[in-house]
């Protein structure tokens, strides 16, 4: 067991808006996470959940005319991100905290050779770093990735999305960030890429220490690759807790046996998929009470006008009316 | 694509210039001639033949350089237009110039300060400066600048204070039309994956947006500006006009009120070709901004 310590990056009742002339979106409502050094936390649920709001949130690249972060603090190593100059945020960036975008097709720049991208990320942070010793540590990144160094002068078309994505993780890496925040990292390559990149990533992740925030919705990745999970429905965490707690057969969020149901079993044979009834509320107009009510087959009365209460047991906490509440306050 | 474009631009412009009304012959001579001479002119001149054979011919010698000679001044044509040439390409370039050097940066602007008063006053001046006519805005512009202030003079090429006017007469429309179009391709590059990417890796704001989206946002900007400089060429008609600037557009201006017609169609081949090659130009540029055009022509070859 790993014993108490700092956390390496703690988000604390996060509240993120997103404000337009038709309607303001409640993007992310009250979540709390934790992540350890070393750690590698799931951060699951549907399109729309609020998921990759919540790492522009900590990254601090949210449109910054629409998108609003209105309630709470993220703390980085006991600093406060969200009370960091302009300046002192770009310095994080890249250098301590890096991220990883969903669609490795779409994140590189068309313009530019994969060689000079790489670079401008080692440039910004080691001012003074010569240009042979830039160099080096290019040729050394693609290395590292799986890629031969010599076609560092080509552009990103030249190269599959699988590459793109390896490239896209040299880039997070140059630095060695403390904190690597994957977004769907794999949702647009095709299933054989899937597992080498993500293969690639937990032994990167593994040799720099780094800790990891990784955003999925596929359960079969949260499996291979996370110490710790969080389930997101809505803009809020409605159940949390290590990886084993999540995947076991012990009590769990209606939610989250919605979501391991919707997966189809290989050994049993079924006609149909298990989807969850129903779409995720519009987070324009969410409804009172438990915000996933609605959509929920053991429903109650309690539950359409009370946030449900956190069901405590370990590290493992469940909102949800059906457990009943150990204590106060939100997960 | 060069040759067949020229053949079927001299085709449409010789024919129309066949089918205006009135027998050149007569013109020539003027009206007291007798049947006789002019049926004699007509058959030296070759207009009793066949449309198609006239147009053979006629391309036949311009393939050499010979547009055939001007009937008011009995000069080769194309020496003519070349001693206009280089006034109107010098007025058309400035106004290009001068367009681009105010057009991008404010557009610019307008797409990085998006919704603030730069970029509200930017467009809505650039809306106004491209639906005003040109003529008229030189026309405001030489009673104004000229007869009232006497600051810059109303007509003639003959220095660079002379350039002033008619230049900026021209560039304004294509500067309008630029700071929209630069404004728009910006305001989508600066949405791309690959600009949050570039913050992502903790760029400064100014480098994300000069090194990462100008490039990307500037390629549908080149290929607008060569048109605009083709349109300028056609558009420096009426301006030469108002400025009574001895360019290629006064020339066939007077060309046409005198029913000069090898001076006519040769000035307009002149200026689509001028047109075609500028086109080619842009083509090639296109190619060193975006490696990935370059890419596709260098597996075509």
């Amino acid at each position: 067991m790993a014993e108490p310590q700092t956390p390496l990056l703690s988000i604390r009742g996060l509240e993120v808006r997103y404000e337009t002339d038709e309607a303001i979106t409640h993007a992310v409502n009250g979540i709390n996470l934790d992540i350890n050094v070393g750690e590698t936390v799931g951060l699951v649920g549907e399109t729309g959940a609020g998921k990759t709001t919540t790492a522009l949130a900590v990254m601090r690249l949210l449109p910054h005319r629409t998108g609003k972060i209105t309630e709470g603090c993220i703390l980085f190593r006991g600093e406060d991100v969200l009370r960091k100059s302009n300046g002192e945020m770009r310095q994080m960036r890249g250098e301590r905290i890096s991220m990883i975008f969903q669609d490795p097709m779409t994140s590189l720049n068309p313009t530019m050779t994969m060689g000079e991208q790489i670079r401008e990320s080692l440039e910004i942070h080691n001012k003074g770093m010569s240009a042979a010793l830039t160099d080096a540590r290019v040729d050394e990144l693609l290395t590292m990735v799986g890629i031969p160094p010599r076609r560092k002068h080509e552009y990103p078309h030249q190269f599959s999305g699988g590459m793109k994505q390896r490239i896209v993780i040299a880039i997070a890496l140059a630095c060695r960030p403390e904190l690597l925040i994957a977004d769907e990292p794999t949702t647009a390559l095709d299933v054989t890429i899937q597992a080498q990149v993500l293969a690639l990533m937990n032994e990167l992740k593994e040799s720099m220490r780094t800790s990891m925030i990784l955003i999925t919705h596929d359960l079969g990745v949260v499996s291979e690759m996370c110490d710790k999970v969080a389930i997101m429905y809505a803009g809020e965490i409605i159940e949390r807790g290590s990886a084993d707690d999540i995947l076991d057969d012990g009590p769990h969020h209606p939610y989250t046996v919605g979501l391991f149901n919707s997966i189809p079993d290989i050994e049993r044979e079924s006609k149909r998929l298990s989807p969850i009834a129903g779409l995720m509320p519009d987070p324009a107009a969410l409804p009172g009470g438990c915000k996933f009510h609605p959509r929920c087959g053991d429903a109650a009365d309690a539950c359409r006008s009370l946030a449900p209460p956190p069901f405590v047991s370990g590290e493992h906490i469940i909102a949800c009316h059906k457990f009943g509440s150990s204590n106060g306050g939100r997960i | 694509m060069l040759v067949p474009m020229l053949l079927a631009i001299i085709f449409i412009v010789y024919g129309i210039m066949s089918l205006t009304p009135g027998d050149p012959a007569q013109l020539i001579l003027g009206t007291r001639a007798s049947p006789e001479a002019i049926a004699g002119l007509r058959h030296e001149m070759g207009f009793d033949k066949p449309f198609v054979v006239r147009y053979g011919e006629y391309v036949a010698k311009a393939a050499r350089g010979d547009f055939g000679n001007s009937w008011r001044t009995g000069r080769p044509v194309f020496q003519v237009i070349a001693g206009r040439f280089p006034t109107t390409i010098k007025l058309s370039l400035a106004a290009v110039v001068l367009a681009v050097l105010v057009g991008v940066p404010l557009g610019v602007l307008a797409a990085v300060k998006q919704y603030s008063i730069f970029d509200v006053i930017g467009t809505t001046i650039a809306m106004f400066m491209a639906s005003i006519p040109g003529f008229w805005f030189g026309l405001m512009a030489i009673l104004f600048f000229s007869l009232k202030l006497r600051l810059l003079p109303s007509n003639g090429a003959d220095s660079l204070k002379h350039y002033i006017l008619p230049a900026v007469t021209l560039a304004i429309p294509v500067a309008a039309s630029l700071l929209r179009l630069t404004r728009t391709t910006m305001l989508e590059t600066i949405r791309q994956d690959y600009i949050r990417t570039a913050r992502a890796k903790g760029q400064t704001e100014g480098k994300v947006i000069f090194r990462h989206a100008l490039k990307n946002a500037l390629l549908p900007v080149v290929t607008a500006t060569g048109m605009e400089f083709g349109g300028l060429l056609g558009g420096v008609v009426t301006i030469e006009t108002v400025f009574s600037i001895n360019g290629v557009g006064m020339l066939i201006i007077d060309a046409i009120r005198m029913k000069d017609i090898p001076q006519v169609t040769g000035c307009a081949i002149f200026l689509a070709a001028s047109f075609m090659i500028l086109m080619l130009f842009v083509d090639i540029l296109y190619a060193y901004i975006d490696p990935r055009i370059k890419a596709s022509y260098q597996k075509m070859n």
